[in-house]
């Protein structure tokens, strides 16, 4: 057994490596736009601000989320446990603006199992980075309208008054269906992260 | 193969979310309870893919622009290893960097140092089949930054690195043998444990140098994760 290389924070100069998108010459190994036109399930977007403790806006995170498709298939099938599925790769990655602002277009994902096989709410794994955290910060993204999430066995773990600031609240604008999801790392209205 | 996750692999290894020397991490670290919860195939699984982006010359930072960067050049390899000791294979790995000056090509650092027209200081490459990875660069500078009196930052190069999950998905900072600013710089000693801390340090490797023309050092990342059915051992 070999100990572990320890995480290290990202620092405030990452953008110019992992999310330079139009600002910067390097080119992105990812991106925010799950949603490609061959994949198929119903297109949403997520939409949200991350703040700190103060609830001052966090300019300089970085957001990682994974996903399984519309059917609840990963991309990756490790011990061939999922079921298989290649058109759609349920990986994105973004940066938070100036004003704290970040957005995914992804699709709905299925819902896959849980503990014990009991099925679990549609939901999507979403890693935080910042200058600042000196590992990242693990959490879920739940859907608001989604009758599964009263029986979902994550979801239960949580204490009840914390459970909302893991479900993204559905709303609709001119360009479709958007979820609001906010982020806060610390304070009175913090997010639940999990110990994984 | 099926992996297991050890929680323990990151209590021992990493440093606490909130580290009052590192002075960012007051307002930024969760204050409450972190949910224990029992993996799923949510966080078992991971993407695999990103390295179709890597091109040909990505993973030398000196040929990116028209001229040769000034500053040290240096050969940066070693393996990404799962806690068995395994190669990781074709899994991604990113990294950024200063420049030989310590500045960082980034609109928020405005220090007086200067920028190199031929050096970007971002990279990307591809572990082969044992695991290896390879990039050549230029030895970055110190840099001074504002959390205390006099702060500099011990030379180092970012690291992102994705492994066989969403679990064992890490960044971290590879840092220099012998740097004399390691026991002044909170964001490394912010890892307790003094053998995990100087597994962020590479090692100078005069094998792998290339005579007149650049120096090695090995970096080796062990990722969180390993075989969930160890073999015995007599």
């Amino acid at each position: 057994m070999t100990g572990i290389t320890p995480s290290q924070t990202v620092g405030p100069y990452f953008k110019y490596g992992l999310t330079p998108g139009d600002d910067y010459a390097w080119n992105d190994a990812f991106t925010n736009d799950l949603a490609t036109p061959d994949v198929s399930g119903e297109r949403i977007r997520i939409e949200g601000r991350v703040f700190d403790g103060d609830g001052k806006i966090v300019s300089d995170s970085m957001l990682e989320i994974w996903q399984p498709d519309g059917q609840g298939r990963f991309s990756d099938p490790q011990g061939g446990r999922s079921l298989q599925n290649l058109a759609f790769r349920g990986f994105g990655r973004c940066g938070t603006s100036s004003d704290g602002k970040y957005n995914f277009k992804t699709i709905k994902p299925g819902s896959v199992p849980g503990p014990n096989d009991r099925q679990q709410a549609p939901h999507i794994v979403l890693a935080v980075y910042a200058r600042g955290m000196t590992r990242q910060a693990q959490t879920r993204i739940y859907f608001s309208d989604e009758v599964a999430n009263a029986s979902d066995p994550i979801l239960a773990l949580v204490p009840a008054d914390r459970r909302d600031s893991l479900v993204a609240k559905k709303e609709s604008d001119a360009q479709g269906t958007v979820y609001r999801f906010d982020i806060h790392l610390q304070g009175d209205n913090e997010t639940v992260f999990f110990d994984i | 193969m099926t992996f297991v996750y050890p929680r323990e692999s990151t209590e021992e290894s990493f440093a606490p979310r909130l580290f009052a020397g590192y002075k960012s991490t007051i307002k930024r670290a969760p204050a409450k309870p972190l949910i224990i919860m029992p993996l799923t195939l949510s966080e078992l699984t991971g993407p695999v893919y990103g390295h179709e982006t890597v091109r040909e010359r990505d993973n030398d930072l000196t040929v990116q622009h028209a001229g040769e960067p000034i500053g040290e050049r240096i050969i940066v390899h070693g393996h990404v290893l799962d806690e068995d000791g395994r190669g990781v294979a074709n899994t991604l790995v990113e990294l950024w960097q200063a420049n030989a000056c310590g500045r960082y090509i980034h609109v928020v650092d405005q220090h007086p140092a200067p920028l190199d027209p031929n050096f970007t200081g971002a990279g990307r490459a591809v572990t082969d089949e044992k695991g290896y990875y390879r990039f050549v660069t230029i030895k970055p500078g110190a840099y001074p930054w504002g959390n205390h009196k006099n702060a500099w930052r011990p030379a180092h190069i970012h690291f992102s690195v994705f492994g066989h999950s969403f679990l064992s998905r890490v960044v971290t900072q590879m840092y220099f043998p012998n740097d004399p600013l390691f026991e002044f710089d909170p964001i490394f000693n912010s890892v307790a444990d003094e053998k995990a801390r100087m597994r962020m340090v590479s090692s100078f490797d005069l094998d792998s140098t290339q005579p007149d023309w650049a120096l090695a050092y090995r970096f080796n990342i062990v990722l969180r994760g390993r075989n969930a059915t160890p073999l015995e051992t007599h």
